[in-house]
């Protein structure tokens, strides 16, 4: 946690700059401004404004009095301490309802881990360790941890592959901008079921996990790589490159969803490879392995009408 | 294919409303899914079975008023857009 905080605070002193410059150009040109200047501490230059001026606020009264009328500053320290009470009240109530400070966890990514992750969900083979590692029971941030379920990265898969399917559907001659939108509910749809019916098993087999929906969410988005891959693959090379590629696709996915959910599902003993018997580890194991299995399922069935 | 939202809240709808509709006495008991069997298997690992019982009754319990609005409204809908 005090990571995120250093870096964040870093990236805002970025920003900083770049808002400073803009305003000192909106200033800077005072016969072409964009916005209105209602600043009362420009004073001086009241004159040329006042054509740009709205009607009512030129009608006979010069531009200062306004703004120094004591009844129109209390009007306005009224109207903005009123909205700042209306935005505190819906940033509380926002809160309750989706959580914006654990979302921030799953964005707190950079580059490295972006292109590790990517080369595990298609290579992960020759990875070893998949623990996730904890900071003092809080997990670490992606960034710090190549094994940590992220946002960023299913977020911009599906973006991804919509704009790659409307692509897709433009070499078949099918495509309009509905289909975009058709195509992004569809996805986000079978998305939403997914997630419901993996957050219905794990109730059903009673499964102690620190599973999160997010991190489900997390783990879902992630064969949208693949798809990706695969009808790029298809696209530029034909349809046995689009079999091949989900194909590796496919199996890269398998192996990696269960390679990760096998830690976070299965009891201790069994994750480490011992042989355990009892019903409740063999349901465990049926789990991890249909959850695994259906990513396979998805990437198939939507994808297969991209390359005809 | 061309899925929408609207129609995820529709199947949703329906799903729960066939939750809702099971009897207990007339039909879960028969079949052997009522609440008062739910009791057997003692320990921290209810059964697969055990957890869907719970789960059909807690759905009962907490949509049945809910359900009322939200069909009514879905009827509105239907009637007005189609």
């Amino acid at each position: 946690m005090d990571y995120t905080a250093t870096q964040s605070g870093f990236r805002q002193r970025k920003l900083q700059p770049n808002m400073r410059l803009r305003t000192s150009l909106v200033d800077g040109s005072e016969g072409s401004q964009l916005f209105e200047d209602t600043s009362g501490a420009a004073s001086g230059p009241q004159t040329g404004y006042s054509n740009q001026q709205a009607g009512p606020q030129a009608a006979g009264f010069p531009g200062q009095s306004i703004l120094s009328d004591p009844m129109s500053n209390l009007a306005m320290a009224y109207g903005s301490s009123l909205a700042s009470q209306g935005r505190e009240m819906v940033d509380k109530n926002l809160d309750r309802f989706i959580p914006i400070s654990k979302l921030k966890y799953y964005f707190a990514v950079d580059t490295v881990y972006v292109g590790k992750k990517l080369g595990l969900l298609v290579f992960p083979y020759m990875h070893e360790n998949w623990e996730v590692s904890y900071q003092q029971d809080t997990p670490v941030a992606p960034r710090f941890d190549v094994n940590a379920p992220d946002l960023y990265i299913p977020a911009m898969g599906f973006i991804t592959y919509i704009l790659v399917a409307g692509l897709a559907l433009g070499t078949q001659n099918k495509f309009s901008p509905e289909l975009l939108g058709v195509q992004a509910s569809s996805a986000f749809v079978w998305l939403i079921m997914e997630v419901l019916a993996v957050l219905l098993s794990l109730y059903l087999v009673t499964v102690n996990t620190d599973l999160t929906t997010i991190d489900l969410l997390a783990f879902s988005g992630y064969k949208y790589v693949g798809m990706i891959v695969g009808v790029v693959a298809g696209l530029l090379f034909g349809r046995p490159a689009y079999y091949l590629s989900l194909l590796w696709c496919c199996v890269a996915i398998f192996v990696f969803m269960i390679r990760t959910l096998r830690l976070k599902l299965l009891s201790e003993a069994a994750a480490e490879g011992r042989l355990v018997r009892g019903a409740k580890n063999q349901l465990r194991m049926y789990l991890t392995m249909s959850i695994a299995a259906a990513q396979p399922i998805f990437m198939y069935w939507l994808t297969y009408h991209l390359i005809r | 294919m061309a899925f929408t939202l609207y129609s995820l809240i529709q199947a949703a709808i329906l799903c729960v409303n066939a939750v809702a509709v099971l009897h207990e006495e007339r039909f879960l008991s028969k079949i052997g899914w009522g609440v008062d069997q739910t009791v057997g298997g003692f320990g921290d690992e209810p059964g697969v079975k055990v957890q869907l019982m719970n789960l059909v009754r807690s759905v009962r319990t907490v949509m049945r008023v809910p359900l009322i609005a939200v069909n009514a409204v879905c009827i509105v809908l239907l009637l007005l857009f189609g």
